[in-house]
């Protein structure tokens, strides 16, 4: 079935998947058998989709990213883990819910879960500030990760934002300083983080928990400094140009593995997540399980400077020599 | 017949609106517009005689004026940037990059060196903002870690000049990614006690913000600095309103608790200087 919201790119599909239901529906009135047809047909629509995702420009994943249907931090948690509490607070200022967390079990193991959370109704929406934390959400999010490291359980952090909330109070109450506590204090945190961009990765919003031993990006979402919309505005005066601001970002999962910024990428259905949301809980818990083993009884000081040395070495300079001239060429 | 025709009938820039005197004699304060005497004005700091106002300066003029005798090492000077995105907007990166160098005599955006601050061994890392506004990409990255490598290395303190719009466009992910390597790099500091000190200047905003220059032992600022994570027109777009007066200048922020002190520039060599001094000579006879 396709979804609701369709994009351009996937009209031909909707088109094809229609005619295949009036077929099949005409047969079933009728009494006229066409399964031969149908499944040739069938087969044109799987083609048809493998050819169109497989395509997909740095834009259209960007589209995808952000599909009203694609499931959330949330729906990961809930059906993934065996058991799940909520926890809510920075106990500083109050609880931001654009920024959720909590205790939960996976595989057997207890893990603490960090992560964005969007909505899915208009309201729903507003109430999560459309996943866009406060400086709260992030002090929440560090609250909830030492209080892991003090019970020596692994910490998994699901990425969608399409940024932190650029507001009067959340300059107020230190925006820059909230995430920029995240990074150090995430880099020496002495217990496993694993980091999942399951839709938007929208600059130091998202890097605000980040920081991990293991970062991978679903297959149809996007990381970079900025988002394509912003980009376009800020250099080509315009929101017109945001496709093209896409392409130059290389914010694809691919892009960003083969700049060596994350460590892997997590296939997903055809079609995206939100197509079936099952099989993409599936390949998530998949990753997060064989993480989870991987890092079982790791030394902390070990672990540590990994991680910064992982994140020390990323980077594109070059050492000109000193003869050169400045501006030579 | 005149031989010559006039124009226009009158000069009509205003004495006091001239600029650009030959030899560069003569500035104009951005703030109170009234002309200032070059020597004079660098004598005072870069801060307008008339007005207090804190101009703009960059890396060479806070060098000069930290130092003792202006003099200092650089450090990985001849670090450049590359083109890991292949980057094209109006114009190709490597090309935007090349002009800016021959235009402003600079490898990048920030500079580092290591000299005295009356006797004190310091490191001190400044930005320059006609460097692509200041921004934070891949050399600034790498620069801070060698600058901080240093300071392990003779156990100096460490001085880190903002200056910026935040993170580089034009390297995408790997200017995000410099945020957590100075922030993971700091740690290492933090681990070995010597302190950091983050002076925040006009402007300081985006991912420089929200990452090294808010991690200071001591965070500090210069009086009227702009400093914020969003910038006041993103904010403004996004809430749909007029910004309440001196929203984001440092006295706001040192009023919302995120700045130790602000320091007039005239004083600032002296006030670094006992600073460093009180964290790292614990004990003097009396």
């Amino acid at each position: 079935m396709m979804s609701n919201h369709i994009f351009d790119f996937e009209r031909p599909i909707a088109e094809l998947e229609k005619k295949l239901d009036e077929m099949r529906k005409t047969a079933a009135d009728n009494g006229v058998e066409m399964e031969a047809e149908a499944t040739l047909l069938e087969r044109k629509v799987h083609d048809l989709k493998n050819n169109v995702y497989s395509n997909l420009s740095r834009w259209q994943r960007v589209q995808v990213s952000r599909h009203p249907e694609r499931p959330y931090a949330l729906d990961y948690i809930q059906h993934i883990s065996e058991e799940f509490i909520e926890l809510y607070g920075d106990r500083t200022y109050r609880d931001d819910k654009a920024m959720i967390g909590g205790l939960a079990r996976v595989n057997g193991q207890t893990v603490m879960f960090v992560g964005q959370q969007k909505g899915r109704s208009t309201k729903d929406r507003q109430f999560r500030n459309f996943g866009m934390p406060n400086p709260e959400g992030y002090r929440k999010a560090l609250r909830l990760m030492k209080m892991a490291e003090k019970f020596g359980i692994p910490v998994i952090s699901l990425i969608d934002t399409p940024g932190a909330f650029p507001g009067i109070e959340a300059e107020e109450r230190g925006q820059g300083e909230a995430i920029a506590r995240n990074l150090m204090d995430m880099s020496v945190l002495r217990v496993p983080i694993i980091c999942i961009i399951i839709g938007e990765g929208a600059s130091g919003g998202a890097l605000g928990i980040g920081i991990g031993d293991r970062v991978y990006m679903m297959e149809n979402t996007w990381y970079s400094v900025i988002s394509p919309e912003s980009c376009s505005s800020i250099l080509w005066r315009s929101w017109e140009n945001k496709e093209e601001a896409a392409e130059q970002l290389r914010l694809t999962a691919e892009d960003n593995l083969r700049l060596k910024i994350i460590d892997g990428i997590i296939k997903e259905p055809l079609g995206g997540a939100h197509r079936d949301p099952q099989a993409a809980y599936q390949a998530v818990r998949e990753q997060i399980v064989a993480d989870l083993t991987r890092f079982a009884g790791a030394d902390p000081d070990e672990l540590i400077q990994a991680r910064i040395t992982k994140f020390t070495s990323m980077g594109a300079y070059i050492e000109k020599s000193e003869k050169e001239p400045v501006a030579s060429s | 017949m005149s031989w010559f025709k006039r124009s226009k009938e009158n000069i009509n820039t205003r004495t006091e609106e001239k600029n650009n005197t030959p030899d560069g004699l003569w500035e104009k304060c951005p703030n109170c517009k009234k002309t200032l005497q070059s020597k004079q004005l660098r004598k005072n700091a870069y801060v307008c005689m008339n007005c207090e106002h804190h101009l703009r300066i960059g890396s060479e003029e806070y060098f000069e004026l930290l130092f003792d005798e202006a003099e200092y090492d650089e450090i990985a000077g001849n670090l450049i940037s590359g083109d890991p995105l292949e980057f094209v907007d109006t114009k190709r990166y490597p090309d935007r990059l090349r002009d800016t160098m021959k235009k402003t005599g600079l490898n990048d955006a920030i500079r580092a060196a290591v000299g005295n601050i009356n006797g004190f061994s310091t490191v001190v890392c400044a930005m320059d903002f006609s460097f692509i506004g200041g921004s934070m990409g891949s050399v600034m990255g790498e620069k801070i870690c060698r600058a901080i490598d240093y300071c392990l290395e003779n156990h100096y303190p460490l001085l880190i000049i903002s200056r910026t719009g935040g993170a580089r466009m034009m390297e995408g992910a790997l200017s995000l990614m410099q945020m957590a390597k100075i922030s993971a790099k700091l740690t290492l500091l933090a681990k070995a006690r010597i302190p950091y000190i983050s002076l925040l200047t006009d402007p300081t905003t985006g991912g420089v913000t929200a990452s090294f220059a808010m991690l200071g032992d001591l965070n500090i600022s210069e009086p009227g600095a702009l400093i914020g994570f969003a910038g006041p027109r993103v904010i403004k777009e996004t809430i749909g309103r007029d910004l309440p007066e001196g929203f984001q200048q440092a006295d706001f922020v040192q009023e919302h608790g995120f700045l130790d002190f602000i320091v007039n520039r005239k004083e600032l060599k002296d006030r670094l200087y006992k600073t460093f001094r009180l964290l790292m000579v614990t004990k003097v006879e009396a």
